[in-house]
């Protein structure tokens, strides 16, 4: 299959374009930062995720989705990073969607109609730490009458002050670094003895710290297998960080495209700053980093969506690369902005923040560097 | 079985039947490349592949069979080259005729010129080399002053060009030179001539690598034909027109050269920590070495991403006509830093320059040789140019 979207993705990139410029752009955002919104995002406007079919998009089209894969996700993602559209499509859509469709027919029917109707918002529970360690994971989930009851702490869980329902990754048998021994399950938020602490993040997103002090949960509530949550995990993994590889391609796309309109208009000694050699270099050296890390991306994505056995590596590669391309373009972007690059009025420091944020989601450039030396036996 | 997959079974047996067992031996160096040419040098098995891909046209698969190529549709020379790749088969021939005079004359050649010229290259019958830098010609190549003064029936041409690579073994020259004076862009011709004529004279030009693949090439009142035969033009298109066909060259050259990147998609890590040592973990035993190693693992297998994004765009029309330019940066770019690794690995061992170790210093002669990667071909600071200008329309640029 060849590395470029074919025509219909073409054309729901079209569609992601004008839908989040005409409802989620970067005046949206602002807007509902400055409300002090305790969600971050706008409801009303992922009901409109929903119309337009987003929400659905990996869930099966007999399930009452689109039926698409981690490519069109990736999609409707960059358009989210370029906008800087405030949503929870990436921990529901995508990696909350991932995770379910590994799990039972029950799960999904009870979970689906929500997300597909935009009512519903998932959060991903893995992090315990600062940094992104899935293998690290301590959190308990002991057996408690016919199910579990889950003891533990669980942080920089995106949307997870409103979200109703959370994708927690705890351990079921084993000590921290087992492969084997996690299992993943699908808790309601307002389990008694569930507690939220919603924070806002430097992106002005909301995240949360999530207590666990013996929440008990069904059987049914475990998604896939007991102590084989290593598989479940893995795929939601590989979703949300080929997902977030997506978003954060946008925010440096977006950063990119406002930095050199900028420079095209700036006029300093009585020229077009763009005039500069020392500019022009560097932002030439940054296409060529763009247009890698976008190649790494499809890549990640392609290979997902043809279970490829190799697709592992390459979503790391793509998280790694575009994390290192983006963060270079909102640096850039902020040091050609010169002063007004330190405002709030203009956008370029808002496409930092984000970056900002997305290089720990699921693991930054350092954390996937190390895993492709490992996945290559060194 | 569909006809692209009866094609790729026959071209397997074909290639099992018929390879030499030496020209399936992976190729240490350059010198293991068999260039053909009137005065050929044949390492064993070299004369019997060319001859029988030559017989086939698979020298050059896609070229049309008329002109002694293979005919083959895209789809199958590139069925082709994986084949070959993965019966590790070598390339029967390395040219210069191949890779850059050949797709010239496709694109701007007469039929006359076409048949005069391209069936020996594909048999492998003449060597070609690239007369286009001079010492005061380098990025900005267009200020050429080598000139080829028109006599009647002869152009006569005095001056000399530099880095003409192989030019001590070329039989015959592809050259740019000044038909007119008083124009730049437009004042350049294309010319094709004999490397015997009279007035033609090369010195090899000795490398930081200790090798000699360039020359400096000299041209003292040398006569060249203005036709070799019934419409067979020694210049290619037309007078104070060879700006285009360089332009549309160096293209090719950039794409062909951009390739480097993608080169030993192997892993470096996977590679050295056997001999480097592993800790109790199992993970290459210097941190620092091992995080660059992983660094540049994953700059390889993105640009090998990229470099078949590039290919899949190139062909479906889709990419940037300047893409080849980022492709050429990025890719030397990457190759470079690629060989400065492989020498910070291999430590003191391999700075032995001659010994049997070593295989004669190949480790170090290789490193060095990258270094004229960003430099060939157009340097990085013009392919960043090109991108400014180009693709970015930054203005001024």
């Amino acid at each position: 299959m060849p590395l470029y979207l074919n025509d219909d993705q073409q054309m729901l990139q079209d569609s992601a374009a004008d839908f989040m410029k005409g409802e989620g752009d970067v005046a949206h955002f602002r807007k509902f930062r400055d409300m002090n919104c305790k969600d971050g995002f706008s409801h009303d406007l992922w009901k409109k995720f929903a119309e337009m079919g987003f929400t659905g998009i990996m869930i099966a089209e007999d399930e009452g989705g689109l039926g698409l894969g981690h490519m069109e996700a990736g999609v409707v993602l960059e358009q989210i990073g370029r906008n800087l559209t405030p949503s929870p499509f990436l921990t529901t859509a995508v990696a909350g969607v991932e995770a379910l469709n590994a799990g039972g027919k029950a799960l999904r029917d009870k979970y689906f109609p929500g997300i597909l109707a935009g009512d519903s918002v998932l959060a991903l529970a893995i992090d315990e730490g600062a940094k992104h360690r899935p293998d690290q994971i301590s959190m308990s989930a002991t057996r408690e009458g016919n199910g579990f009851k889950l003891d533990g702490k669980k942080q920089f869980v995106v949307q997870g002050g409103s979200a109703d329902t959370l994708i927690v990754a705890a351990r079921t048998s084993g000590s921290a670094g087992d492969e084997k021994g996690l299992t993943l399950f699908a808790v309601d938020t307002d389990a008694a003895g569930l507690s939220r602490d919603s924070v806002r993040l430097v992106d002005s997103a909301m995240a949360a710290h999530i207590e666990f002090d013996g929440v008990l949960v069904d059987a049914d509530a475990v998604i896939g297998e007991v102590d084989d949550g290593d598989a479940v995990l893995k795929r939601l993994l590989n979703a949300g960080r080929a997902g977030s590889a997506s978003e954060i391609l946008g925010v440096g796309a977006g950063s990119m495209e406002i930095t050199v309109d900028y420079i095209k208009g700036r006029k300093q000694f009585d020229k077009i700053i763009a005039t500069f050699q020392s500019l022009q270099h560097r932002m030439s050296h940054l296409y060529s980093e763009m247009e890698i890390a976008r190649a790494t991306v499809l890549k990640a994505q392609q290979m997902l969506d043809e279970g490829s056995s190799k697709a592992e590596m390459m979503v790391s590669v793509a998280k790694a690369k575009a994390g290192k391309a983006t963060s270079l373009s909102v640096k850039e972007g902020v040091q050609m902005h010169g002063g007004v690059g330190m405002t709030d009025e203009y956008d370029i420091g808002l496409y930092m923040k984000r970056d900002r944020a997305l290089q720990e989601f699921m693991g930054d450039v350092n954390y996937h560097t190390n895993l492709v030396a490992e996945m290559h036996g060194y | 079985m569909s006809d692209l997959e009866t094609f790729r079974a026959e071209t397997a047996a074909w290639l099992e039947a018929n390879c030499p067992p030496e020209m399936r031996q992976p190729m240490v160096d350059e010198s293991d490349a068999c260039w053909g040419g009137r005065n050929p040098t044949f390492k064993p098995g070299q004369k019997e592949w060319l001859d029988i891909m030559a017989a086939k046209g698979w020298t050059v698969p896609d070229w049309p069979k008329e002109y002694g190529g293979g005919g083959l549709s895209r789809a199958e020379a590139k069925i082709l080259g994986q084949e070959m790749a993965r019966l590790k088969c070598r390339s029967p021939l390395s040219s210069f005729g191949i890779w850059m005079l050949g797709p010239a004359l496709l694109h701007f050649g007469t039929e006359a010129q076409k048949k005069h010229f391209l069936p020996p290259i594909a048999r492998g019958e003449i060597r070609w080399c690239q007369g286009y830098s001079e010492p005061g010609s380098g990025s900005d190549l267009a200020s050429l002053q080598t000139s080829a003064v028109d006599q009647g029936d002869h152009f006569v041409i005095n001056g000399q060009k530099i880095w003409t690579s192989y030019a001590d073994k070329a039989d015959w020259i592809f050259c740019l030179t000044r038909t007119d004076k008083s124009e730049k862009h437009k004042g350049i011709s294309f010319m094709l001539f004999d490397m015997a004529s009279e007035g033609v004279s090369t010195k090899p030009i000795v490398l930081i690598s200790g090798q000699s693949a360039f020359c400096e090439t000299f041209f003292d009142d040398v006569k060249v034909p203005k036709e070799y035969a019934e419409g067979v033009s020694s210049v290619v298109y037309e007078v104070n027109k060879g700006w285009d066909v360089a332009k549309y060259l160096l293209g090719h050259e950039r794409s062909m050269i951009s390739g480097g990147g993608s080169e030993g998609a192997t892993s470096l890590g996977a590679k050295f920590a056997d001999q480097y040592g592993r800790d109790e973990m199992g993970r290459l035993d210097d941190p620092m070495l091992r995080a660059q190693m992983a660094e540049m693992d994953i700059e390889v297998l993105a640009f090998r991403a990229m470099a078949e994004r590039f290919g899949d765009t190139f062909k479906a029309g889709l990419c940037h006509p300047a893409q080849p330019n980022m492709m050429k940066y990025a890719g030397t770019e990457i190759n470079k830093r690629r060989h400065e690794l492989i020498m910070s690995a291999g430590g003191s061992e391999v700075l032995e320059w001659e010994s049997e170790a070593t295989n004669g210093g190949l480790t170090a002669r290789s490193w060095l040789r990258t270094k004229a990667n960003s430099i060939e071909g157009g340097t990085s600071e013009v392919m960043l140019n090109v991108v400014s200008k180009q693709i970015l329309q930054l203005p001024g640029a």
